[in-house]
């Protein structure tokens, strides 16, 4: 007779797993991956292959080096690698993207613990710190689908308006076919993918409505063309794929909305006022770091608790 | 009226259509003198010594405690130590059956005329809660608050569990006849049976009863878990909120368990104390899952074989559902008066533990607005102040925060860790 297990209760689960998690993120990504192979050719393909590969060889042997257990297989470096590819220009040299995989997998994550434990989005992080170490490359943009990785610099939508420019149809926007970063063309493919990780329970809506629909409101409110707005640059990779992630962003309901509007905010203001075209980027970085704080200011209501008592050492 | 989080499980009920089997009687039974929660009772039999069915066998005068009884009629072969599945340490009575099951002449109707004489039936009848907590009844019938209204728990929210479900369709008389007791001897004017959604022909039948009868109001519960947790289903019959440190009589309310009622019922008619009651044995382990009515003090390896249990794969055993249920360390132990299930599991891996990864499941399903992964996170570094801001204490270990964890940390498990840094005052 075999001993017995002894556990304490719950004796039953639900067998959902990190790992099938973060396998539903990649399938999430997979139409906006697929239209920016399109769009920008076999080197989007190769660039992103080199960003997985290194971002999982990053996490192979950081941990493998601090002694700890070996995390390749919760599929959450491979995530990080596609996120970031989706943010980096196709004609990025591979180098530089090696070392935005480093900033993303080493610094921001195993550095402070792994997965769950980083106060920001590795892949925002890295692209941040490509953008200000290589800001001619990555900003070097080629018309879609022409392939042409050598001409002379196309201009995303956000950089053509900035100068003054006509700016593409809506529906390129809507469906990618402007310049840009791999994965961050598409709306459309973005929003397939956030309503399916929605639609699956492994996202709450709530960051992303918050952060478009501010945006929107906004720039209309600014003056600026409120469409547009929120089709270009990282608008729909940043709300969906990166202000929903798990370890960055408040677990409340209420944060969630609150750290959607705050992005929102930023983004717009970053856009308006500043000189910079982008904004996605930093308003996320900007409101990662606050996530803490809202977090402490959005508890969930508990069921009958009364309020601690006051004299209480 | 806000709704409370919950999670959906498969119900798994394999048993709801199969009739109650009276199993047969055992060569022996073992009976421990602490199956309900409160001080174990003193054995009131030496080896040697006969015994006839409906004989106490066990009392104590501690206040929060019920008196044991046997459900056989033989000889008293042993009064030995035993460890129950909390760990507890009592006496167990040890009796070898003869196989008359001559009923004891103490086997008689409780004469009862007012409240007093009423609450002290109930707990000469032995009776604690049948849901599987052994609150002692008769302290639960007797609140020092007024009360205005009597909820029966028929939730019976675990999977797989159907005891109190065939309860209802086997003897509804019972209950009815239980709830209007209840209602007479204490005074109180409503009573609610809260009945989960996934168990229409109960709903159905009862509604029909009662139709005619306004102060018994049938509440069809969500199909939900953890419905059945007293809070909870407080709530959701009566819309009142049992606060932080309070007992269900501070709203008005009692809550009890629906076989535990139609026991009370039966008892008043036949003086024949709890001595037998009905488990549900199911869990991939076993052949023919069955509903039994055993003797307490049954052992459960005799019911596994009854129900066509493959012994050697068993890797589990759990006593009551799923989710809340206790790990039994030894198959020899008894059925005792809180066993509602027994379920044999052969398929179960431990999965490995890993970080949090912050994805909120644990917040979203927390019946009482908790945040699991916040409490790990302050348990961790033991820092009282903020578990008490937490309010860990109002965990009730439901196990839902467990279920859904992607990474697999035993969150209600931490829960219930945290809970005893916190000083009691």
């Amino acid at each position: 007779m075999n001993k017995l297990i002894v556990s304490p209760s719950p004796h039953d689960e639900n067998y959902l797993k990190t790992s099938t998690i973060m396998l539903n993120v990649i399938i999430a990504l997979l139409p906006a991956l697929g239209v920016g192979f399109y769009m920008f050719g076999f080197r989007a393909v190769t660039l992103t292959a080199v960003c997985i590969a290194s971002c999982m060889m990053f996490e192979y042997v950081s941990r493998k080096i601090m002694g700890r257990s070996n995390t390749i297989s919760d599929l959450s470096a491979v995530v990080t690698g596609i996120i970031l590819a989706m943010n980096l220009p196709v004609t990025l040299p591979y180098w530089m993207a090696v070392i935005g995989c480093f900033a993303a997998i080493v610094i921001v994550k195993q550095l402070f613990g792994g997965l769950g434990q980083n106060f920001a989005n590795p892949a925002i992080t890295a692209r941040i710190v490509l953008m200000v170490s290589f800001p001619s490359a990555m900003t070097h943009w080629i018309k879609p689908t022409e392939y042409d990785y050598d001409a002379v610099s196309s201009a995303t939508p956000l950089a053509v308006k900035a100068a003054g420019g006509d700016a593409p149809s809506y529906l390129d926007m809507f469906i990618g076919k402007t310049g840009g970063c791999i994965g961050e063309t598409c709306a459309l493919a973005l929003l397939l993918g956030g309503l399916y990780l929605a639609a699956r329970g492994i996202i709450s809506l709530a960051a992303p409505v918050s952060f478009i629909g501010s945006l929107f409101l906004l720039s209309w409110a600014g003056g600026d063309d409120p469409v547009f707005s929120i089709l270009a640059g990282g608008v729909f990779l940043g709300a969906f794929f990166m202000a929903t992630d798990y370890a960055t962003t408040p677990i409340t309901f209420k944060g969630k909305i609150v750290f959607g509007l705050g992005c929102g905010i930023i983004t717009f203001v970053i856009r308006h006022f500043g000189s910079y075209p982008e904004g996605v980027s930093f308003s996320i970085l900007l409101m990662n770091v606050l996530t803490p704080y809202i977090e402490q200011l959005t508890r969930t209501k508990i069921f009958g608790a009364k309020e601690a008592e006051k004299n209480e050492g | 009226m806000k709704k409370l989080n919950g999670i959906r499980l498969k119900h798994r009920k394999n048993t709801e259509n199969s009739q109650t089997i009276d199993f047969t009687l055992p060569a022996k039974v073992v009976i421990p003198m602490s199956m309900h929660m409160g001080v174990p009772c003193q054995p009131l039999v030496k080896v040697g010594d006969t015994v006839k069915v409906g004989q106490k066998i066990g009392d104590t005068d501690a206040p929060f405690s019920v008196p044991v009884h046997s459900g056989v009629s033989g000889k008293v072969t042993a009064v030995s130590d035993y460890r129950n599945a909390m760990g507890t340490v009592c006496k167990a009575v040890e009796i070898e059956t003869d196989g008359e099951q001559a009923i004891s002449d103490d086997v008689k109707p409780p004469v009862v005329t007012d409240k007093e004489s009423f609450i002290k039936a109930v707990r000469e009848s032995g009776s604690c809660g049948l849901g599987g907590a052994g609150f002692p009844t008769h302290i639960k019938l007797n609140p020092k608050t007024p009360i205005d209204t009597l909820v029966i728990n028929a939730a019976e929210c675990e999977p797989y569990i159907t005891a109190d479900y065939r309860e209802m369709l086997e003897c509804p008389d019972d209950i009815i006849g239980g709830i209007n007791l209840i209602k007479k001897q204490l005074g109180i004017k409503n009573a609610k049976l809260a009945i989960e959604a996934n168990k229409p022909e109960a709903i159905k039948n009862f509604t029909e009863m009662a139709k005619n009868d306004d102060t018994i109001d049938i509440i069809t519960l969500p199909s939900s878990y953890p419905q059945g947790a007293e809070k909870v289903i407080i709530y959701n019959s009566t819309g009142r909120i049992v606060k932080e440190g309070e007992l269900p009589s501070d709203e008005g309310v009692i809550v009890i368990n629906v076989s535990t009622v139609a026991f009370i019922y039966r008892y008043m008619q036949t003086g024949m104390p709890l001595v037998t009651r009905r488990l549900t044995i199911d869990g991939n382990a076993v052949g023919e899952p069955k509903n039994v009515r055993a003797i307490i003090g049954t052992s459960f390896r005799e019911l596994l074989d009854f129900c066509k249990t493959d012994i050697d794969s068993i890797k589990k055993l759990i006593g009551g559902g799923p989710m809340m249920g206790m790990s039994i360390p030894d198959m020899n132990m008894p059925v005792v008066k809180t066993s509602n299930a027994l379920l044999a599991i052969k398929t179960y891996d431990e999965r490995k533990t890993s970080n949090c990864i912050r994805c909120g499941r644990c917040v979203r399903v927390c019946p009482m607005g908790l945040m699991p992964a916040e409490i790990d996170k302050a348990y961790k570094i033991k820092n009282i102040a903020e578990l008490k801001e937490l309010k860990v204490m109002l965990c009730m270990n439901c196990g839902s925060c467990t279920y859904v964890c992607p990474a697999n940390r035993k969150l209600a498990e931490t829960n219930q860790l945290a809970k005893s840094l916190i000083p009691r005052k």
